[in-house]
Formats: C-alpha cells, structure tokens, sequence
C-alpha cells in the first residue's frame, strides 16, 4: 500500500528537505545555541504569544514542524533499508517511520489550533 | 518469429558476491553519503525540539521558562552543536544538488548549475535573514 | 619511471575453484600504456588463460568495464601511470555475476533495459513522402547528454542500490529512457512511466551520486533519475487531481 503513495511520500521528502534546508539553519543556531549561550536574548513568553495570535505564524510553524518530520521518515526508512539491510522488516520500518511523522504532525497540529 | 531465447539466470558456476553490511565504509564517496543520510535523524531531533516548544508555549510562561533553561542544560547545548553542524550539512548537501534534480530551461537553454546553486543560497540567507529579524526584536 | 609495474588480477575458473583468487603479472611500464594495454600484455606473453572483454580500445564500445583499484573503469581510458608505483589491483565489475576471470554475465541489465523502450515510440509513424521529423538545437540538448551512454554498465558497478537490490532497474536504464522521454519526436512516456514508476523502479535510488561520478561519458544518470521523479511525481498528482486528464 505504501507503494502506492511512493510518489507522494517523495514529494513530502523533498518539500521536508528544503524547508529544513532553508529554515532549519536559523532556528536551530538561535534557538539551540544563541539564545541558550547568552548571545543574544531569547524571545520573552509574551511576545512569542503575541506572535502565535497571527493564523500565518501558526502556519508556518506547521510547515516548519510537519514538513521535515515526513523528510526524516522518508529517508531514515531507505537508511535502515538499505544501509542495515533489514529488508524483512520493510513493512514494520515503513508504519514506524511515516507513523510517527504522522503522530508528530497531529501533535503539531493539535496545539496550533488549540493554543488560545 | 521464433519464441524469445531463453537465458538461463541462475548458473551454478558464476560467481556471486554477497553485499556485505559495512558496503557502506568500503568506499568515501559512501560514507558521506550514509553521513548524508543520517543528517535526516538531526533534521528530526531539531523537528521535535520545535513541537516541545510549542508545547511550552501552550502551557503558559513557567512551562517555556523550563523549556528555555534545559536548553542550556550541557546536554543539550551538546545535541543542539552536532545537530547545528549536521544541518548545515544538510543544507549544503541539498542546495548543491538541487540543480541535479530541476532542470530549469529559460528561453529554450538550461539555466547553468552555479545560478540554481547560488539562488539557493542567496534564498538561504534571505530567508534567515527575515527569522532572525523577527525572532530577535523580542 | 620504472620499467615494470604489478597487476595483480582477480582470476576465477569456474572448472576447477569456488571462489575467486589473485594473480600477479609484472608487466612493462611505459608511460602512454593503459590498463587494457598491460591485460593484453598478460595475455599475449605471460597467461594466455586470462578472460576479459575488450574492443574499441577507445572509450565508445563499453566492453572493457573493470574495476581498478576498487573503482569501476574503462580500462582502455585507465592509465598505468595513475597508479604508479602500484600494484594496480584489476577485478570484475562489482554487482554482477562472474561467469569467468574478468568477465561479468549483463543479461540482467539487457532484459532491464529493453523493458524501458529505449526507441522512439510513437502513435502513428509519420510516411516517409511527409519527411524527416524535425527537431532544434535546443531541443536536441534536452536529451542530448542521455544519448551517450555506451552499456559500460560502470554505473550499475558503483550504484549501492543495485547491489542491494538486484531487482532495481539501475542508473543506464532509466537515463536512456529519460532519453527517449526527452526526445520531441517520442510519444512513449506515459507507457515508459508505468515500468518506471513501479516497486523496483525510480523509487528505490536514494541519489548516492556514484553512478554520475564513474559515468565516463558524463551522461549524469543520477540527474536523469531525480528529474524523473519529478516528472512521475507531477504525473501522479495531477492524476489524482484531473482523472480525466490524463492519457
């Protein structure tokens, strides 16, 4: 069945891959190493709030969230695949990779329509 | 016409060499591409970081304050500098071979590779341009 | 410059051992030698027993695909110098069976290749009063670099995945159907994209990049097979989206 939808998966791996490409850079040095180290002053609770009111925002950060989480299961499930060789557990790999982008999606999703 | 000849596929005597495990450190060209590859686990790791804070945010201010003080955490800075260095690689990797990838024909010629490649980084430093200015003015 | 250089070559002989094994030739360096030069060398004046394919001698033919020193070569463009002070080490192309020293079985890759129509393919032949199909330079080079390939199958020898996965359709194949895909004059894509499009089909190349790298007439497959995955990726949206749409 996943066979099937292999063109689309594809596709979410490489609009994934770009916008982690393009954005991920950024974010992960301010959030991850900036803002952490005292380089600069991280974003105070309000504004980030005040930012999160926009429907853009919310967009954005699904984009930013559920996009590269269907790159890494596409790849990561041709790595297990092909670089450990565990072709018997294609199926299992398949459901547990795009399973949990799926989950994290939700989970994304969830909270951008919830948060008030 | 005669039925079509029939090859034999499976000979007993040619020799088949099994693909070992490790195909992947025979050679440097493969290594980086599994590193490539792996770069994908980072990319995740940084994913679910986001959805954690957006979590944090939904929580309220203590939550994104937790949130923000176990960034600091040695652990994390760790996780955060090899993940920062395997996006970057990603990044480079991926911008790289974009023009691989899409052809773009203008005017009936192939648009050369080095203007694909240095659109996109020039997107790259657009884009990070923009985050930075928004994420810095709070 | 030394006057003689080892090659040590992967022998099998099927009659009398299981596995392969190694042999080593001191054979004369001179510095315009190639490698095929020193195999024949071999052949003519140490080991008459030695098997390998070769022909042209120039680079057009793709019989004389070897790998050298674990890397997949011509061996009619493969200098003896490159590789001083040796040994230079000469085994068959990875991936495929060896039915004799360093003779590789290609079946596989026939049969794969005539499954992805590598002609042009159209609805009605155009009768010869109506003339010759015409085509510009620009669209010539649309598919131009695809048409190079020469079978040397060096591509199939580099690809991790064809190794992994020996039911995969491989880099030669699918740029040389691109090339037919490319090509004005064809009509064939849309039965082209249902072998293509398939399990063992485009879908399994993760871009390793190693066939481009071993191309040695720079026919790029690698870019072929990610440019098709668009293409057929384009195809399925749309034909989701416009049913009715599509041929």
């Amino acid at each position: 069945m996943v066979e099937r939808i292999t063109p689309l998966l594809w596709l979410l791996f490489s609009a994934g891959g770009t916008v982690a490409a393009l954005l991920f850079p950024v974010h992960l040095f301010l959030t991850g190493l900036a803002f952490p180290l005292g380089w600069f002053e991280a974003p105070r609770y309000e504004f980030l709030h005040r930012l999160l009111t926009h429907p853009v925002t919310r967009l954005y950060l699904l984009v930013l969230i559920a996009l590269p989480l269907f790159h890494w299961a596409h790849r990561f499930r041709y790595t297990l695949y092909d670089g450990l060789q565990l072709t018997h557990l294609t199926a299992l790999i398949a459901v547990l990779c795009y399973g949990a982008a799926i989950v994290g999606t939700t989970m994304t999703a969830y909270l951008l329509w919830t948060i008030p | 016409m005669s039925a079509e000849p029939h090859y034999t596929l499976y000979h007993p005597r040619w020799y088949r060499r099994r693909v070992s495990v490790w195909w992947w450190l025979q050679n440097r060209s493969y290594a980086w591409f599994v590193l490539r590859e792996l770069t994908s686990v980072f990319v995740a790791f940084f994913a679910v970081v986001y959805l954690w804070q957006l979590r944090a945010l939904a929580q309220g201010p203590e939550a994104y304050g937790q949130f923000l003080a176990r960034l600091k955490t040695p652990l994390f800075l760790a996780l955060d500098t090899v993940a920062f260095l395997f996006v970057i690689f990603h990044a480079i990797t991926w911008f790289n071979l974009t023009p691989k990838a899409m052809v773009v024909r203008l005017r009936g010629k192939r648009v050369p590779d080095w203007v694909v490649i240095g659109s996109n980084y020039a997107a790259w430093l657009v884009v990070s341009g923009v985050v930075a200015f928004i994420l810095l003015r709070g | 410059m030394p006057s003689t250089v080892a090659l040590t070559v992967a022998r099998y002989r099927p009659e009398r051992e299981s596995e392969p094994t190694w042999e080593t030739y001191e054979v004369p360096f001179q510095k315009d030698w190639v490698v095929l030069d020193a195999l024949n060398h071999i052949k003519d004046r140490l080991d008459g027993s030695l098997s390998f394919r070769w022909s042209c001698r120039m680079g057009v033919c793709g019989s004389c695909g070897m790998k050298v020193n674990g890397t997949p070569k011509l061996t009619c463009a493969t200098f003896l110098s490159d590789y001083l002070p040796g040994p230079v080490r000469v085994e068959p192309l990875d991936y495929f069976p060896v039915v004799r020293d360093l003779v590789v079985d290609l079946t596989d890759f026939m049969r794969k290749l005539k499954q992805v129509k590598p002609w042009i393919v159209r609805r009605e032949e155009k009768p010869l009063g109506e003339g010759e199909y015409l085509q510009t330079p620009d669209q010539l080079d649309t598919y131009k670099q695809f048409s190079m390939c020469i079978n040397c199958m060096l591509c199939y020898s580099a690809c991790p995945i064809y190794g992994l996965e020996p039911g995969f359709i491989g880099p030669a194949a699918i740029a040389l159907a691109q090339r037919y895909n490319m090509d004005s004059r064809d009509e064939g894509a849309a039965e082209r994209l249902n072998i293509l499009s398939e399990h063992d089909g485009i879908w399994q190349c993760t871009f390793v990049g190693e066939c481009t790298k071993v191309c040695p007439k720079h026919v790029d497959p690698a870019g072929a097979i990610q440019q098709y995955k668009l293409t057929a990726a384009t195809h399925w949206v749309k034909s989701l989206l416009l049913p009715w749409g599509t041929r």
